[in-house]
């Protein structure tokens, strides 16, 4: 059975260049970039050049870019580091409701612990109005967090505008640009972001290891990690010098191709969305019709469970996600349909399917064979679809 | 072998291959529980002959675990009388299928549930 794998907003497998890019720094090249005899120095020059790669890719100078433990600890970093070192100044934090949990749960974290959060809401395509978070605007604002793509809807967030409003009142702000990184073309200057995080295992490089991009200037910042001196003392630690030179040419590779890759990954995805519109009755997509990620598409099947169609769908050798409430652990459904304001039990009959580089046309075909006629089954077993 | 599996293989094999899906015409007791809000609903139809179930049909809309629940449920009680049906819990459910994951647990009450109300119909509508 040739197995179909359509969950790339939750990670994607490593690029065949990157593992070769990396196996050297797990073997010979094993040295501490601190050290100063040639093992360090070899790689030390490397870890410089990744730098100057990742920083390329989103337009920013290598001394703002500190490698990271991964996507999570870059938003954690950029919101606790703001947080803790604006205190005397301020304890407002901005964010959406619909962020990820590494941005929602560490700004609840700060709630309990003496800070103040303003969750904007958002539109029915899972949109943050501008004017929402201007007007959330206090004089103890320290930080606007606000995503740059959603990881479950793939809708886009009106950046530029929202750092507009930052910028006017000299507030700090940070986006999550996990989902967007090689798939849409970033700039942080056009965006005026003053802090960014990005991961390396959404673009085809190894897990472990992301970024923050911190403004230069930005003085206002505690790191997480305590330590050495590595990172320009803001994230202390003996770098992951395999998974930083995995990043950057995930990165390389991502931003030679992204044009290509973006316009074959939106006919992808819109033959699926057409081919599933067409086929199957009462679906609805969730999420911007235009405004959105090349790479995500998420559905609705009236009448029928998520987890269902995921578990048949994974029987026939395809792998995809649902926001349904009984896949999530918590059996809470996803808190960012929620948000959206769609029905419950439209909810629990959601899909995602996230694609990347390794999908083709037949992967798709496959999908538009198989899912129909499991929705069908699933339909003529629930007692909603008869009433 | 199934691998770091989800759910047991009879969990699995009750949730492809459900037994006793679709509904009875002239069922003498039907029982609906759950709410398509929370994300399941079942609804079991009974057909009863001598305080016997003679045939159960169900009709699930939820997860992996509603469906074999629900699946299971109906072969359980099918030839039982209703005095020893009574005595079956979600714990005889979820055992029979040889456990569920724990978040899991509450479908399996939804089973037990819907058994309760179509015997509280069967009892109503014979007066």
């Amino acid at each position: 059975m040739k197995i179909v794998y359509l969950d790339n907003n939750a990670t994607t497998p490593l690029h065949p260049e990157v593992l070769e890019e990396m196996l050297p720094f797990l073997k010979e090249d094993f040295g501490n970039p601190s050290s100063l005899h040639q093992f360090g120095r070899k790689v030390k020059v490397k870890i410089d050049e990744a730098r100057e790669k990742v920083a390329g890719i989103i337009g920013a100078d290598p001394s703002e870019i500190v490698f990271t433990g991964g996507g999570s600890e870059a938003d954690n970093l950029a919101i606790k580091g703001v947080a803790f070192a604006s205190k005397e100044k301020g304890r407002h934090i901005i964010t959406s409701q619909i962020e990820h949990h590494a941005v929602l749960n560490t700004c609840k974290y700060l709630e309990r612990n003496g800070y103040r959060i303003t969750y904007i809401p958002v539109d029915k395509y899972g949109m943050v109005k501008p004017e929402d978070v201007a007007e959330a605007i206090s004089d103890d604002t320290i930080l606007i967090t606000i995503h740059h793509s959603n990881n479950e809807i793939g809708t886009i967030q009106p950046i530029k505008e929202i750092s507009k409003i930052a910028e006017e009142r000299g507030i700090i702000f940070h986006t999550d640009a996990v989902q967007s990184l090689g798939k849409l073309p970033l700039n942080v200057d056009d965006m005026g972001v003053t802090l960014l995080s990005v991961s390396a295992h959404k673009l085809n490089g190894p897990k472990g290891v992301g970024a923050c991009y911190i403004r230069k200037g930005i003085r206002r910042l505690h790191p997480l990690i305590n330590g050495g001196n590595q990172e320009m003392k803001r994230r202390a630690g003996t770098e992951n010098v395999a998974g930083i030179i995995g990043f950057s040419k995930a990165c390389e590779i991502a931003s030679a191709c992204m044009e290509e890759e973006r316009e074959r990954l939106i006919s992808l995805r819109d033959k699926l969305q057409n081919g599933l519109t067409e086929k199957i009755s009462h679906v609805r997509l969730n999420g911007h019709p235009t405004e959105r990620l090349p790479t995500t598409l998420n559905m609705s099947f009236e009448y029928v469970e998520g987890e269902t169609l995921m578990i048949n769908l994974d029987l026939e050798g395809i792998a995809v996600s649902t926001g349904s409430a009984c896949s999530s652990g918590s059996l809470e459904p996803s808190h960012v349909l929620v948000a959206m304001g769609i029905p419950y039990e439209v909810i629990h009959g959601s899909l995602r399917f996230s694609l990347g580089r390794e999908n083709t046309e037949e992967d798709i075909e496959r999908v538009l064979e198989v899912l129909p006629p499991i929705v069908e089954k699933v339909r003529k077993m629930s007692p909603l679809w008869e009433e | 072998m199934r691998e770091e599996g989800l759910y047991s293989d009879k969990v699995m094999d009750h949730f492809e291959n459900p037994r006793n899906v679709g509904k009875i015409e002239d069922a003498d007791g039907v029982g609906t529980v759950g709410n398509p809000v929370c994300g399941d609903v079942m609804k079991l139809y009974l057909k009863i002959e001598d305080d016997t179930i003679i045939d159960a049909k169900f009709k699930t809309f939820g997860c992996g675990a509603a469906i074999a629940t629900s699946s299971m449920i109906t072969e359980l009680i099918k030839g039982k009388k209703i005095e020893e049906i009574k005595e079956i819990t979600n714990k005889t459910v979820t055992e029979a299928l040889g456990g569920l994951p724990k978040n899991k647990l509450h479908c399996s009450v939804l089973a037990e549930e819907a058994v309760e109300a179509a015997l509280k119909d069967y009892y109503e509508k014979r007066g």
